[in-house]
């Protein structure tokens, strides 16, 4: 190394060191801390104690382990590509040249601004079985199906039933979808004007430009959008948390991973479990983005990269 | 090539769609103001009525009276707003300027470890992160929640570097030549530059630090030392769950400061979000 090359590296260190001091008290040291600890027995009452792979013998028996994964993967499943889609409807939508867009643009991402504790609370009164707004926008739709063809549809009791509690839940996220119609935007905004161009003298109609020519171009910006709510909804725990009060749900549909590590951390104490499952649940969305990045490598289409 | 009227025809159906879906997303707003000024009663009726029957505008200081501490909570979240800023842009800046403007050997291997630390979720490190304040006897205060915001967040550092390498290097050659030295330049010729940037940072931290809930839950014990998203959450879990024009009138009162940021300043808020889209 030259002297110059010593002396950047030092300043470069330097002007890094608040982020290096911080990368290592509080990313690695607490990751490999955590995985030591999962092999423990521990509460922060006493020191931890060597018990191998019990943590991890006791998560496989443990049923509300199992249910708090299913719930997560369930929630998941859905309020990804229900929020996906709608968000990159609403962009498609926005990204026509209308006056008046900007309101409507505003409009949809107002509710991504709402504190997570508002969102939670407004939707559990929204969602309310009986008063709830959703139930009576829902009920002219049951009586008219039950008058027509004498059924017994009821519109669901939403957070008070184990069946539709998650639903709700997802109901009430797909409301903040604006921060990814925001970003969705961004992207078709960067779609070159040519390309559509080239597709209007070739005859091409309003969805084989989206299918053939948008989706493609915006397809870094789909695989980024998915990995962020991926990361995000197996984590969900605030929002869940405050709708039910600080517990777990009709018939614990509504205990995700994050609720259930929580609950063994401060309520149980059992903090060295609590470690083997946070490390479980970082596996799983380890795996599925790696899963994601290989499915979607052939697919994702990198304008000159 | 289209004709007029089916453009006519496709701008209408476009409005009939938009307006529709700006229906469903106001409405849940629309509701949560007009339960916030009604007579209990009446937030009960069936069919709902938009418009209270009068509008009870001693709803907001009464829920303000039934949260006991709401003053204190707001004192509290402005606090640690403040602190968080603060922390946040100092650091993240220095940091960002690190793996941007100076060139070092490994930089661009170590900035991947910045974007990897993005990907650990929170659970993963909670237990040893709280361990680690309780043995400091930080638990039950508010330092958890605002000194590490003094060592960069990742997030941060990504926002702000993508903005610094946009920055032509004559500027800083340049400077380099006058004389200046490192921080010299950092603090007269990028800082003043990356103003956008900085706002943008500033406003996505007070927005997490108003917003955050986990972190106050974790690591607040009293009444009074809440933050007031949890001091919400605490009140309507306590009895207050059936008032529901307290609820939402404490609501409107913690979602409306946010919104009204929002409209000032609108054009951070929407570029900040499209460069975290990998605009940058």
């Amino acid at each position: 190394m030259t002297g110059r090359e010593k002396r950047n590296l030092r300043l470069g260190l330097l002007f890094i060191s608040p982020w290096l001091t911080g990368f290592l008290l509080m990313s690695l040291y607490p990751l490999v801390s955590s995985f030591a600890l999962s092999f423990t027995d521990y509460s922060t009452l006493s020191k931890p104690v060597f018990i191998g792979g019990e943590n991890y013998a006791d998560m496989a028996v443990d049923k509300l382990f199992w249910q708090s994964i299913w719930n997560t993967a369930y929630f998941a499943a859905i309020s990804i590509p229900l929020n996906l889609g709608i968000a990159l409807f609403l962009a498609i939508l926005l990204n026509f040249d209308l006056p008046g867009k900007k309101i409507f643009r505003t409009i949809y991402f107002l509710p991504s601004l709402v504190p997570m504790v508002c969102l939670a609370v407004l939707w559990q009164w929204m969602l309310n079985g009986r008063i709830g707004l959703i139930n009576n926008a829902l009920r002219p739709f049951t009586d008219f199906l039950n008058g027509a063809f004498g059924t017994n549809f009821m519109p669901p009791n939403w957070l008070a039933d184990p069946a539709y509690a998650k639903l709700g839940l997802i109901l009430a996220g797909a409301w903040g979808v604006g921060n990814m119609v925001v970003i969705f935007l961004a992207g078709l905004q960067d779609v070159p004007r040519a390309l559509y161009e080239a597709a209007d003298l070739d005859g091409a109609n309003f969805w084989q430009k989206t299918r053939h020519v948008t989706l493609p171009i915006i397809s870094p910006v789909i695989y980024f959008n998915g990995i962020m709510s991926l990361i995000g909804s197996f984590q969900v725990f605030a929002v869940p948390y405050v709708m039910t009060g600080g517990g777990e749900g009709p018939g614990r549909s509504m205990l995700f991973a994050a609720t259930y590590i929580f609950n063994k951390t401060f309520r149980s104490l059992s903090m060295g479990y609590a470690c083997a499952i946070s490390l479980v649940l970082f596996l799983i969305i380890l795996g599925l983005t790696l899963a994601a990045t290989k499915l979607s490598e052939r697919h994702i289409h990198y304008e000159g990269k | 090539m289209k004709s007029d009227a089916a453009r006519k025809t496709q701008t209408i159906c476009l409005y009939v769609l938009l307006v529709l879906g700006a229906a469903m997303f106001l409405a849940p707003f629309l509701w949560m103001v007009s339960t916030s000024l009604k007579p209990l009663n009446e937030t009960m009726s069936i069919p709902p009525r938009w418009i209270p029957s009068e509008f009870l505008w001693e709803n907001y200081p009464e829920a303000i009276d039934e949260m006991r501490f709401f003053w204190r909570y707001l004192g509290n979240t402005l606090f640690l707003c403040v602190m968080t800023v603060i922390g946040t842009v100092c650091s993240s800046a220095v940091a960002a300027y690190g793996f941007s403007r100076i060139e070092w050997r490994g930089r661009d291997k170590v900035f991947i470890l910045v974007l990897a630390t993005m990907m650990i979720p929170f659970p993963v490190v909670m237990v040893p992160i709280y361990t680690l304040f309780k043995i400091i006897g930080w638990t039950g205060t508010f330092k958890p929640l605002w000194v590490p915001t003094f060592f960069a967040g990742a997030f941060n550092v990504f926002l702000l570097r993508q903005f610094f390498l946009t920055l032509p290097k004559e500027l800083s050659e340049a400077a380099r030549i006058d004389g200046c030295n490192e921080f010299q330049i950092f603090w007269h010729v990028i800082m003043p530059l990356a103003r956008p940037a900085i706002i943008v940072v500033a406003l996505f931290q007070f927005m997490a630090t108003w917003n955050d809930f986990i972190g106050p839950l974790i690591y607040l014990n009293d009444q009074q030392d809440m933050t007031l998203a949890l001091g919400l959450q605490s009140y309507q879990s306590q009895g207050g769950g059936t008032s529901w024009n307290y609820l939402m009138a404490a609501s409107t009162l913690i979602v409306l400061p946010v919104i009204v940021l929002y409209f000032f300043c609108q054009r951070y808020f929407v570029e900040g979000i499209a460069t975290t889209g990998g605009k940058g």
